[in-house]
């Protein structure tokens, strides 16, 4: 898919805040948040019945649910959770291009994983004393906590293991890398968060992290390349689009069922 | 896999309870995720528990074998058994 100008202008995340009659902001905020956590949480949720452990399993699946819920909260604030998961096309969701990317192998999983967790703790932590999201973060933060402490502990064993782990964990990173820098583009509604500081906090952490794993932090672009920003506006990658057809199938085949 | 996910032993002490009971066990590969392996099978995460995990290796037990020359002659001696003692008022737990 190619971003054009005018796709980014008007993205039906402003109608509806209007529509919910809350504050503009805060609605396209708890969209961005919410959105992210959803289509992680249904990207993880793909592992099921095939990570490569029993153990693995659970803890990927725990981790979904947590993002589930996160997203349930995050995406009633805006309006009726179903209504946003499973009737809005592709260009109305607003989540980062990051977290849509393709769960690859368990090594390409887990460095999403890192790189996203890290900024989601970050993110949350900054977010405690907002009025509008600061109960959401205090409960959310301890959840994604674990998340980062999952996958650190997981890059850590994969890039310091043997030769072939070592080398998918670093092809995964150096895949995911380009989609970092679209998560510090600063989102309308959370004035709390200073964008600069997450963004040092979050490499500082990230970059220890890869180089106690032996791995080496990627050199590509993470800033002006062509992906930065484009998922906040409605701007997907391809693979997107098809997670968020099976996703939707069964609600958009009975529209209007109660489930 | 079972060479290098060894067994590990899982032991929680709930948040109200005194001691550590077996819960379980489970694959890890060292003892840090299988920590964290434990958390999310046994405990689903509640705060203030506390869990041990050893390697299923470094337990010893008596063999059902030896039963009898283990365990019968501690039962057939009731002096050895407190029981011709009062528990003073206020001992809990004993």
């Amino acid at each position: 898919m190619t971003p054009t100008p005018e796709t980014t202008t008007g993205a039906p995340a402003t109608a509806t805040a209007a529509a919910a009659g809350a504050p503009a902001t805060a609605t396209t905020a708890a969209l961005a948040l919410g959105d992210d956590a959803l289509v992680l949480s249904h990207r993880l949720a793909e592992w099921a019945g095939h990570a490569p452990v029993l153990e693995e399993e659970v803890a990927l699946a725990n981790i979904a649910l947590d993002l589930l819920g996160q997203a349930r909260v995050l995406l009633s604030m805006a309006r009726d959770e179903d209504e946003l998961a499973y009737l809005r096309e592709e260009r109305a969701f607003t989540n980062l291009q990051l977290v849509e990317q393709p769960n690859g192998d368990f090594a390409h999983t887990i460095a999403r994983q890192l790189l996203f967790s890290t900024y989601q703790r970050f993110l949350y932590e900054a977010l405690a004393g907002d009025p509008v999201f600061g109960p959401l973060a205090a409960k959310a933060v301890k959840e994604v906590a674990y998340h980062q402490d999952h996958a650190e502990q997981w890059t850590l064993r994969l890039g310091d293991g043997t030769d072939e782990s070592h080398r998918r964990m670093q092809r995964g990173l150096d895949a995911l890398w380009r989609y970092s820098g679209e998560m510090f583009r600063p989102v309308a509604g959370l004035e709390a968060v200073n964008w600069q500081e997450l963004e040092a906090r979050w490499l500082a952490s990230v970059n220890a992290v890869i180089e106690r794993a032996t791995l080496t932090v990627p050199e590509g672009p993470r800033h002006g390349a062509w992906a930065a920003g484009a998922g906040r506006q409605g701007l997907h990658t391809e693979p997107f689009g098809r997670m968020l057809a099976e996703m939707q199938h069964l609600h958009r085949s009975h529209p209007g069922a109660s489930w | 896999m079972s060479g290098d996910w060894p067994l590990w032993e899982v032991f929680v002490r709930s948040r109200r309870g005194l001691s550590h009971t077996h819960a379980g066990s489970l694959h890890a590969p060292d003892a840090e995720l299988a920590l964290r392996n434990a958390r999310d099978l046994y405990t689903r995460r509640s705060e203030g528990v506390s869990i041990w995990v050893v390697p299923s290796s470094a337990i010893t037990a008596s063999s059902p074998d030896e039963k009898d020359p283990f365990f019968e002659p501690a039962a057939d001696k009731p002096y050895r058994h407190p029981t011709f003692y009062e528990i003073p008022d206020g001992v809990k737990h004993l």
